[in-house]
């Protein structure tokens, strides 16, 4: 006789107690994190007062997007020359192939001298 | 002996081996379903995070701002009329704000230049943003040159560079002094970009808002308590559209995992048959397919969380830096904090580990409950 | 001991086919012998055994079972006597798990799992400590010469060991009454054999068996205690 088998059920159990463990371990992080994120965020709120900022730095690409609570209300193509509008129409219209002085000319168009 | 659970450990016990008859598959569907877990949990955990941000920091932003519309688009606004604002009952202060936009040719992408009033800055020396030193690759004591209107370079001393941890409000600003400001826009005298207004009760905003709007039609008040709407909109609309997407995603995989899990083969109702036959009841038979839903489906609902929650909190949701940088040059790399609420948690849950564990369970009902003769009778 | 009373069995009872499996079949099948159906296939043997072993309900008629052993409902003490045609599903899974052990025709074991944990299938849902399971699953198997094969999956064992599988099941819950479904169909003469032998041990030990057959092997068996034939549903001859 081989002597009795570990059972699959104890190894399935102590693997998902491990994941569960893992998982308490996870929320307790994310509680100490807040804890100390207190002191993060204190620096950035003394920065947000003295500046009188209004918009988080998230997307930098338009107006609209890097600062959407001062954009006008309907605020399309009007900033970064590559930045597409949020509207549906903005995935259907192309951005200008060469919108500043800066960037090269498509090469399908003619080259001027 | 006879516990109570025992007759649970015994029937996971044969779910499990049930499972591994088929490897492969029950592998790779778990696999699937991970990553299902951990894309949606990923996108909560970073909405969820960013909102709280805006929430916590902008609380200290302007009461209110005023800007000036010509022809239906914001322009500098007259600093006079700081006074007359200032003189409307409740209003606590009023500060000209001095900023715009400066798309930098060299790296391609667009700085937000300010004047800071609060702390002075020496004469031809700017505070940057991390974002800023990073495109321009630039470190304290360097020098950057920025074109001014005219097209004429103006030379800056990098004075100081704020804080990584304050990345997510500063990432791309340029703050200088107001009279450095003025000349490198061209911005006369006498103008401000906006007016931002202390009040004394937050209560008596829109009263103040109404009033500006009745001495200066031309002027657009935007209040605080919009400005947080607009966070609350924007991350609604971007996760929102995520969500479709992501929805649809999940809506494709519960129709695999239906036809997958529950395409109740002959073989199956075959094994349901010898298994009633040699004494298991309906329940027993049920609570052996709960068992091989919920192991695959538990399984993967705790490690795409775990997967998720390091990904968007130990990597700063690196895989949606694409999505998330969409045109934009200059990425700003903040570090979230983690927010984590048991509702959201919970609301996950539902929606992955539930439809999966039903799509298993139901259509065995009918099979479970087959005669236990039937097996004979073959 | 079992009594059955003018048990009648209909398949599709109102609908335009109706089909009598077993007709008015009053029999008693004594404890600690070997009884066997005999009979032409379709003559109601399998239908009866489902019937005998609570697996179905007759249509009409009473089946009693006598001294039954303990442990099989909280409300039945041990060698009481029940009746089982009236009985709720779940009492009669329970009658069933401790009572009857089943060898099927076609063995229906379940394929690609271990033979060891076929044979202790039925045991789990009773809710039995699983290493005394495990332990009396190896000991019935070692004692039918299958403990080379402990970990083999199903589908690898040859007819003969199938069904000692298959009989190492049937007992692993140790029921009175053993019933077998045509054992020797798909055996050669010597494993049919060496089957009769195997339930001549079994009847030695105290255990009632109940076997269909239209094997001359089985039902012309020395062992064979009471061969009763079938046909059409009723009983023809009882010699």
């Amino acid at each position: 006789m081989a002597g009795p088998s570990v059972r699959k059920s104890s190894i399935y159990l102590s693997l998902t107690g491990a994941l569960a463990v893992l998982f308490l371990g996870m929320l307790l992080h994310a509680k100490v994190q807040a804890g100390r994120a207190m002191n993060q965020r204190e620096s950035n709120t003394a920065l947000v007062r003295s500046l009188g900022l209004t918009d988080l730095c998230i997307f930098t690409e338009a107006r609209y997007t890097r600062h959407p609570a001062m954009a006008d209300r309907h605020a399309a193509f009007q900033d970064h020359p590559m930045g597409l509008d949020h509207f549906p129409s903005g995935s259907l219209v192309a951005p200008p192939t060469f919108p500043s002085p800066h960037a090269r000319p498509h090469p399908a168009l003619p080259q001027h001298p | 002996m006879r516990a109570p659970t025992q007759r649970y450990r015994n029937i996971l016990d044969f779910a499990l081996s049930s499972l591994l008859r088929r490897k492969g598959r029950n592998l790779s569907l778990t696999g699937v379903y991970t990553l299902v877990v951990f894309v949606l949990a990923s996108l909560i955990f970073f909405v969820q995070a960013l909102k709280r941000e805006a929430r916590e920091l902008l609380v200290q932003a302007p009461d209110m701002v005023v800007q000036r519309l010509v022809a239906g688009r914001h322009d500098p606004i007259l600093a006079a009329q700081a006074e007359a604002i200032r003189s409307i009952r409740g209003v606590l202060e009023v500060r000209p704000r001095l900023w715009g936009y400066y798309y930098d040719p060299a790296f391609g992408g667009n700085l937000t230049v300010m004047a800071n009033e609060h702390e002075p800055i020496a004469a031809d020396a700017v505070w940057i943003g991390q974002g800023v030193a990073r495109n321009m690759r630039v470190n304290e004591g360097d020098l950057i040159s920025l074109r001014a209107y005219d097209g004429l370079p103006m030379l800056f001393l990098v004075q100081k560079i704020l804080p990584t941890e304050s990345e997510l409000v500063s990432s791309d600003l340029v703050l200088m002094a107001p009279r450095d400001v003025r000349s490198l826009f061209h911005f006369p005298e006498g103008l401000a970009t906006d007016l931002a207004i202390t009040a004394g009760n937050p209560r008596e905003l829109p009263t103040i808002a109404a009033k500006i709007v009745e001495r200066f039609p031309d002027a657009r008040p935007i209040l605080k308590a919009e400005l947080l709407r607009t966070y609350e909109a924007v991350f609604d609309w971007r996760g929102g559209l995520m969500v479709v997407v992501l929805g649809s995603a999940l809506l494709s995989f519960v129709i695999f995992a239906w036809d997958k899990a529950t395409g109740l083969s002959a073989e199956e109702r075959r094994e349901i048959g010898i298994l009633k036959s040699i004494g298991w009841e309906s329940s027993d038979v049920l609570l052996l397919k709960f068992w091989e839903g919920t192991v695959v489906s538990l399984t993967a609902f705790l490690s795409g969380i775990l997967l998720a929650y390091v990904h968007v909190f130990f990597f700063s949701a690196r895989l949606f830096e694409h999505a998330l940088k969409g045109w934009s040059v200059l990425f700003p790399r903040y570090r979230l904090l983690p927010a984590l609420d048991g509702y959201q948690l919970t609301v996950l849950f539902f929606l992955t580990v539930l439809p999966y564990t039903a799509a298993t369970l139901v259509p065995i009902w009918r099979a479970a409950t087959v005669d236990p003769d039937a097996a004979m009778r073959t | 001991m079992i009594e059955l009373v003018q048990v009648v069995k209909t398949f599709q009872a109102g609908l335009a086919t109706p089909f009598t499996a077993v007709d008015g079949v009053s029999l008693s099948i004594p404890e600690a012998q070997i009884t066997v159906l005999k009979g032409p296939s379709g003559s109601g043997k399998t239908t009866l055994l489902t019937l005998i072993g609570c697996m179905a309900r007759p249509t009409s008629g009473r089946i009693h079972l006598h001294r039954l052993p303990g442990n099989v409902l909280p409300q039945l003490q041990a060698g009481d006597s029940v009746e089982i045609t009236s009985l709720p599903e779940r009492f009669l899974t329970a009658i069933r798990r401790r009572t009857f052990g089943f060898i099927f025709q076609q063995f229906n074991l379940i394929r690609g799992i271990s033979v060891l944990e076929n044979v202790m299938l039925p045991a789990y849902p009773t809710g039995e400590d699983h290493r005394s399971v495990e332990a009396r699953a190896v000991q019935r198997l070692e004692s039918l010469g299958l403990g080379r094969h402990l970990r083999a999956s199903v589908e690898r064992l040859s007819g003969g060991e199938a069904q000692r599988v298959a009989i190492a099941r049937a007992l692993i819950n140790d029921p009175t009454v053993l019933i077998a479904d045509e054992p020797t169909a798909h055996l050669d003469s010597r494993l049919s054999e060496d089957f009769m032998a195997l339930m001549g041990q079994f009847k030695a030990a105290g255990k009632t068996l109940l076997i269909t057959s239209h094997d001359p092997i089985v039902h012309g068996s020395p062992l064979a205690d009471r061969v009763v034939e079938l046909r059409d549903g009723q009983i023809v001859a009882e010699p």
